[in-house]
């Protein structure tokens, strides 16, 4: 089966590229992907939804010299293939010259590659009973941790698995299969002045033994939603705020998507002009590696066909490198660090983008907080890429005496990006890379906390 | 309802199409869903096309297109749905879905019965989709635009211009006999400016959009040239922002956009899906105070090409005006099919999804905070200190506790009564009927928003409009930095 659809993927793709050249691209890349899809929820140990299809789809991007089209569909008929051929020709004419356009350097794409561990057999095993019953455990083990838990948004299990192929006229032909299985679980329980409380826990890897156990979740849910009971406001303040991994990895995430090429040729980054400085503290240290196996963002090569390579974007609190593809580089003058988007739209993507784990565990963080803040959730959109001003609502815990005193809510944190990164005193040791963006546990010496 | 001959490629499944998918065809597939039990099915069929044009360094540096077309088939037993989809429009792929779908149901089959052809009223009539107007055309507004902001300020630095366009054919066919069609259009445009100064850099936005033509451009204030210059000045006035304050402190949203105070503080917690479940705030509160009186918050489906409305949901449901908050008292919920049933009460139009991939859930559509009796300029005047909130990033709410925050994408202190300085991008934080019920001054300014906004939920995204007046808040949480007193 997984043979014929690669295969399938193959034939579609090459047939694709030799029409466009014929039909008069200069040159053109073509993806596709298909892919096999099951989800399930359940609520009060009643299934809610079950959900299972397959995907497939085709992505174009056409060269007329230096003018770039991109067309993408999913109707594979042949009127739907003309359609994707004929939309991508006719839109490179709309398009206006761009000097940068192009495809790379044939010398520098990826030749051969090591097999990354991206795809378990086992996920695609799961049928939906088997699903169901996963998401079942995970919720009763919420619903049993304690009688405070009194409802339940749900469980959640979900798998997936699909193939990737891309072909350039450059010379590139590649492809790889991945799968990713998740679980979440999301109890509720009552608290004062008719407010309820949830907090959601969940696991997710690309091999299904390597999830964590459907009760761990449920139970690790339950607790964080019992903890939030009593949640009240702080007033105003200055004070240490310590990040637990599922916080901190947005604040990652946000300074990432500063340290690409694109956000630095649109002059949107307050990292503009900060190449070779310092920019955070000596702690931190952010690592983009495609090449981790197992790793949920990992990648053989890049969306230009290139090889894959690690790169340490800032090093020691040194900003060291831009996340590049072969358009961002030609921009800034500079080379491709392997790190194309997977689209056929230019730009960087992420592969496993995460701030390196430190020496101190998450306990040692916390005892050694007198006073603070420690962020267990954060929401909200408001961070300036341009400015590096940062602002988000937050909930979590008051920390007194180096042990968490009562549950917070309803407050904001601020601090510029700028002084934040700076501002990284502690930073744990508990990685745990569940999403392509991932950190441990930090501390920031000081944020304003804005509440009653 | 059919649409005028523009050109535009009609979907496979459509009367004439290589898929046609008729009533009689409809029935007999739902047949086949419900051949193992189950209370209810239907099926949604899609077929999108999308196209944007995107400006960048004074050139338009990228073109793309595309399809996106598939059929979901949904069985309900009780309340649990099972859901299959298929981009294969062939009749085997067709009756597959249908039966793994149909794994849920347990027991005898039940037949669907005989689906006829439904009309519904029609809010969005466009003569000529712009997606079939020739690309030249659209290549000179957004070459027009960049003109316009470069002219506008001489310390623009960087300027990026995009249409967003697509056209969703829908057909909608369930097991209780209904079958529809619709045809939804919508335009998106979006400019955004970097201005640089003395080493300080800023940047502002605006755009605007709708289930409209090319003719929204050519509305008073609509233009490319007027969303360039607006962008503009909102990044020159926010050059000079200083640290806004931290802490509690009476709050006036300008109208309009605000209305995502509403979405967030007030809509979400009323989609039935949260309430039937029991986990919204404000479940189980209806004929309750949440707000202040002054208070009167409906969702409008039916507003004339905007970018929330919809002639049909997809469930094939009409939505209409639901009013949630009548002068304080939570009167209602916003329904689709299921939530409805739940409830004992006819669905309210508001079951939609993002494509053909997943199910339908309760969502907002237009969701506006009623017109008040006060003077905007009073409401300004009567704030001692306070922030002024003028134009905003998005929002986001905790459905459980209610507790929700908005960011500012462009505000201003307000002291003695008048608006001073700009401060930095801040959010505000609250709690949904806590800062309702704080609202002590309304405008009599009701406006709804310019077509730019997108909601999420459970990782569906849909287009929505919202609405307000000038809103005074007497006590809202600010998240600046700058702790006062200190």
């Amino acid at each position: 089966m997984a043979t014929t659809q690669e295969e399938l993927l193959r034939e579609r793709a090459d047939a694709v590229l030799r029409r466009l050249l014929q039909g008069g691209a200069t040159d053109a890349k073509v993806i596709a992907r298909a892919g096999r899809d099951l989800s399930v929820r359940v609520r009060l140990d009643e299934v809610e939804l079950v959900e299972e299809a397959g995907t497939f789809s085709l992505a174009v991007r056409a060269f007329k010299g230096r003018r770039a089209a991109t067309s993408s569909t999913n109707d594979l008929t042949p009127s739907g293939l003309a359609r994707l051929v004929d939309d991508a020709l006719e839109l490179c004419d709309l398009a206006q010259e761009d000097p940068f356009a192009g495809l790379p350097d044939p010398d520098d794409l990826a030749k051969r590659w090591e097999d990354l561990e991206l795809h378990d057999a086992a996920c695609d095993g799961v049928d939906a009973a088997e699903a169901v019953q996963r998401a079942r455990r995970a919720e009763s083990a919420a619903r049993d941790y304690d009688p405070r838990i009194n409802n339940s948004e749900g469980a959640a299990f979900g798998r997936t698995s699909g193939a990737y192929y891309m072909a350039t006229s450059g010379g590139f032909r590649g492809g790889y299969r991945g799968s990713y299985a998740s679980i979440s679980v999301s109890p509720v329980a009552s608290d004062e002045g008719g407010k309820n409380r949830t907090a959601s826990y969940w696991s997710a890897r690309r091999a299904l033994a390597k999830l964590e156990s459907e009760e761990a979740v449920g139970i690790e849910a339950a607790r964080r939603t019992i903890a939030l009971l009593g949640s009240k406001r702080v007033p105003t303040t200055t004070a240490p705020v310590v990040f637990d991994p599922d916080a901190a990895r947005s604040l990652v995430s946000a300074f990432a998507g500063c340290a690409t090429g694109d956000a630095v040729y649109r002059r949107s980054s307050f990292l503009l002009d900060r190449m070779g400085e310092r920019v955070a503290s000596g702690l931190v240290t952010l690592v983009d590696d495609p090449l981790i196996p197992g790793g949920p963002g990992s990648r053989p090569f890049d969306g230009d066909g290139l090889p894959a390579r690690r790169n340490v974007v800032v090093e020691n609190g040194t900003l060291k490198t831009w996340l590049l593809d072969t358009y961002g580089a030609r921009k800034l003058g500079l080379r491709s660090t392997g790190s194309a988007g997977g689209g056929v739209g230019t730009g960087a993507g992420l592969s496993n983008f995460y701030l390196a784990p430190g020496t101190s565990t998450h306990d040692e963080i916390l005892r050694s907080t007198k006073r603070g803040l420690y962020v267990t959730g954060m929401m909200g959109f408001g961070f300036n890429a341009v400015t590096g001003d940062f602002s988000r609502g937050a909930v979590g815990y008051w920390i007194e005496d180096g042990a968490l005193a009562f549950p917070v809510a309803e407050v904001t944190i601020s601090l510029n990006f700028k002084e934040l990164f700076a501002a990284i005193d502690a930073v744990g040791n508990d990685l745990d890379l569940k999403g392509s963006v991932a950190s441990p546990t930090i501390r920031v010496a000081e944020m304003t906390i804005a509440g009653s | 309802m059919s649409l005028p001959s523009t050109g535009l490629p009609r979907a496979p499944f459509a009367p004439g199409g290589a898929f046609e998918l008729d009533p009689e065809r409809a029935r007999k597939l739902l047949d086949v869903a419900l051949a193992h039990g189950g209370d209810a099915a239907d099926l949604f069929a899609e077929y999108t096309i999308g196209a944007s044009l995107v400006l960048e360094e004074g050139i338009v540096k990228s073109a793309s297109r595309g399809v996106s077309v598939g059929v979901g088939i949904r069985v309900q037993r009780g309340f649990a749905a099972g859901y299959a989809f298929t981009e294969d429009l062939e009749w085997e792929a067709l009756v597959h879905a249908a039966r793994t779908a149909a794994q849920i149901a347990r027991g005898e089959a039940r037949g669907a019965v005989a689906v006829s052809e439904r009309t519904h009223p029609e809010r969005y009539r466009v003569e000529v989709p712009s997606i079939v107007v020739p690309g030249p055309a659209k290549r000179d507004l957004l070459l027009e635009a960049d003109r316009a902001a470069r002219a506008a300020d001489s310390r623009v630095q960087r300027v990026e211009a995009s249409l967003n366009e697509s056209v969703r054919e829908l057909l909608i066919a369930t097991s209780d006999g209904r079958f529809v069609r619709d045809v939804q259009p919508m335009l998106r445009f979006g400019l955004r400016a970097i201005v640089e100064a003395d080493g300080r850099r800023q940047s502002g936005s605006s755009g605007g959009g709708g289930r409209s033509g090319m003719e929204y451009f050519a509305q008073p204030g609509k233009g490319a040239g007027d969303h360039a210059r607006e962008a503009v000045r909102v990044a020159v006035a926010m050059l000079d922002a200083r640290e806004a304050p931290a802490g509690e402190m009476e709050v006036v949203l300008g109208p309009g956009d605000a209305g995502i105070l509403l979405h967030e503080a007030v809509g979400h917690g009323l989609e039935a899906d949260f309430n039937r479940k029991g986990v919204s705030n404000y479940s189980g509160r209806i004929g309750k105070p949440v707000a202040s009186e002054l208070c009167t918050v409906v969702d409008r489906g039916d507003i004339d090409h905007g970018r929330g409305s919809i002639n049909v949901d997809d469930e094939g449901n009409v939505p209409g005006s639901t009013t949630l908050i009548e002068g304080g008292t939570l009167r209602g919920y916003l329904h689709d099919a299921l939530s409805a049933q739940h409830f004992g009460l006819a669905p309210t139009g508001n079951g939609r999804r993002e494509s053909f991939r997943s199910a339908p859930m309760p969502r907002m559509t237009n969701t506006l905070l009623l017109a008040g009796p006060h003077d905007p300029e009073e409401i300004l005047r009567s704030v001692k200190r306070g922030i002024f909130a003028r134009r905003f990033g998005g929002g986001q709410v905790d459905i459980a506790s209610g507790d929700f925050v908005f960011s500012l994408s462009e505000a201003y202190l307000i002291e003695d009564g008048k608006i001073t300085a700009p401060v930095k991008d801040v959010n505000l934080v609250g709690n949904g009927p806590d800062a309702l019920s704080k609202v002590t001054m309304l405008g009599t300014d009701l406006e709804i928003s310019d077509g730019i906004w997108t909601c999420g939920k459970e990782g569906q995204s849909v287009p929505v409009g919202v609405g307000c007046p000038t809103i005074k808040i007497s006590s809202m949480t600010v998240g600046g930095t700058a702790v006062h007193g200190r």
